[in-house]
């Protein structure tokens, strides 16, 4: 799936971030949401747990739970309220922990 | 010293802190939100270069004077931000910031939770790039971005067209505002919004702007279907006169007036009473948001409002707490404020009869539209479930047999749609088919940080 969902049109200042989504590199800044970042470089955030189907968030406020993404820490975190830390690796899928988290 | 607790930082918790303040009192604000002011007052995350005075537009002043008291309000609380209150025990309020958990004791507690969008269910509407209205914005304030390039509004609700005009503003396209609210219905809703003019300006140059930029607007509609491989690419609507119509987008914003955050208000022991004009459970209140012995609630939380009506509701409710605690109080500012409350909230109140849920349209949607997100629960299956031998004809019955509002959002979306499926089945009306109840925690959190001070 190619394009963007969301549609940057206010610059942001700030020290520049890299993380990984599915293993893909993507660089955002410090401020912006791990939605908002996915979102401004793809279609979805995670697979949905019964069915499959792609899941992008819905309510934006923290109040209905749809942008939940896995990370390569352990745990989820929910991307619409959560800023984005420079090293994350998250994913669409559930993953087993990395070797230094185990 | 009576420890006083407020929850929630809009509007309502702000203008209460304040009124709290200025007699000697030093309320904990607890607020989830990185920064204050709510949902609709949010303020641009860090380093955003955004201009708010023109998003806000005729509410800039009020943007602006709002966060300008807060600013000078915040040394002399106890204001705890990023912290999220999922479950209440007695007086025991169990709270989590950052991944780490904490109890206060609230000897008052003031509930202040405010609002989310109210959605209706439609084939596709689980596609990425649906979001709803309220997030819409919330993507702008707080991040300065559009939910699309070329974005969908439907839903009913006035707005609907200041979503809209805010993003064309900010350079976004428009395809198409929907609303199902025929245009006849908010004619004779007319005269009720006279109650607040100046709003019922602000919406008519909402329209005017809508007009002048060329986009199209529906009123009527019957909503029929977001498409798309994967993200969405089209919405289906057939419009007053019947014909279908399909708009090219790459996102829609879906909303139907607004829905109280009644979860905590729940737990801490408020009685909740079926509305028929919001077609919601709301909390009762005293008129001036006295709920039980030591619990008061304030803003959208409890009654919907709008901005202006949750600060004066949280400053009333402040003049509660501290006339209950046996402080003197100037008895014209209560009535002022008092009245000013019964004024606003009877203004949304006409509103929501004016743009109606739309109750029919809901109960005739497929068997094989998504009624429950979290847990793909379709109407269909809810369908089935009561038409067995002794099915359930109760929400929370419903809920146990079918997954529908059991998942991690505890039914704050599909809870009104669910409602009106389950009325329709039964034929019974929304306050016998009753609420999706509230249950601790009322978020997920990790269940680490909860077993440090689980009740």
């Amino acid at each position: 799936m190619t394009g963007a969902q969301f549609k940057r049109v206010t610059p942001r200042s700030g020290a520049p971030v890299t993380l990984s989504f599915d293993g893909v590199p993507l660089t955002a800044t410090a401020g912006d949401s791990i939605l908002a970042t996915l979102l401004s470089h793809g279609r979805f955030v995670r697979h949905h747990e019964f069915g499959g189907g792609p899941r992008a968030g819905f309510c934006l406020m923290g109040a209905c739970q749809d942008c939940w993404v896995w990370s390569g820490h352990g745990g989820r975190l929910r991307a619409c309220t959560t800023p984005v830390a420079d090293g994350m690796a998250l994913f669409a899928e559930p993953q087993p922990l990395l070797p230094s988290h185990e | 010293m009576n420890r006083i607790v407020i929850v929630g930082a809009g509007p309502a918790g702000i203008a209460a802190a304040e009124v709290l303040c200025a007699r000697g009192h030093r309320p904990i604000l607890i607020d989830e939100g990185e920064q204050a002011g709510g949902q609709g007052y949010r303020q641009p995350s860090a380093g955003l270069a955004l201009d708010m005075s023109r998003l806000m537009g005729s509410e800039a002043g009020k943007y602006d004077a709002l966060h300008a008291r807060f600013a000078n309000l915040k040394g002399r609380i106890d204001y705890r931000p990023r912290t999220m209150v999922w479950a209440i025990d007695g007086r025991t309020l169990h709270l989590v910031c950052d991944g780490r958990a904490d109890v206060v004791e609230a000897d008052t507690l003031l509930l202040a939770t405010g609002a989310m969008d109210r959605v209706a269910p439609l084939p596709g509407w689980t596609l990425p790039g649906v979001f709803t209205l309220g997030g819409a914005q919330v993507a702008l304030k707080d991040q300065g971005c559009l939910i699309g390039h070329r974005v969908a509004f439907l839903g009913s609700s006035p707005l609907l067209l200041l979503a809209a005009g805010q993003y064309r503003e900010m350079g976004g396209e428009v395809a198409v505002v929907a609303d199902t609210t025929p245009l006849r219905a908010k004619a004779a809703a007319f005269p009720a919004m006279m109650r607040s003019p100046r709003t019922l300006l602000r919406g008519l140059a909402y329209m005017a702007g809508a007009m002048r930029a060329g986009t199209p607007l529906l009123h009527g509609v019957t909503p029929l279907a977001i498409e798309g491989e994967g993200h969405v690419e089209a919405l289906r609507v057939r419009d007053g006169r019947g014909r279908e119509r399909r708009f090219s987008c790459d996102a829609v914003a879906l909303g139907y007036g607004l829905k109280p955050e009644t979860q905590l208000a729940d737990l801490a022991g408020a009685a909740l009473a079926y509305d028929a004009d919001f077609r919601l459970f709301l909390p009762k209140t005293d008129g001036f948001g006295r709920s039980r012995p030591g619990l008061y609630l304030a803003g959208d939380g409890a009654t919907i409002g709008g901005a202006d009506a949750a600060e004066a509701s949280g400053a009333l409710a402040a003049h509660a707490v501290l006339t209950d605690l046996g402080a003197s109080q100037d008895i014209a500012v209560i009535r002022r404020l008092a009245r000013q409350v019964v004024r606003l909230r009877g203004f949304q109140r006409g509103l929501a009869r004016a743009f109606a849920w739309p109750v029919a349209q809901i109960r005739a949607q497929p068997d094989a539209t998504v009624l429950c997100r979290c847990e793909n629960v379709t109407i269909g299956a809810v369908r089935a479930a009561m038409a067995q031998t002794l099915g359930p004809v109760e929400v929370n019955r419903v809920k146990a047999m079918t997954r529908c509002g059991m998942g991690r959002c505890q039914g704050r979306v599909c809870g009104p749609a669910l409602q009106e499926i389950v009325a329709g089945v039964s034929g019974q009306d929304g306050a016998a088919a009753g609420r999706l109840r509230g249950q601790a925690p009322v978020k997920p959190i990790a269940l680490a940080a909860a077993a440090d001070t689980a009740p």
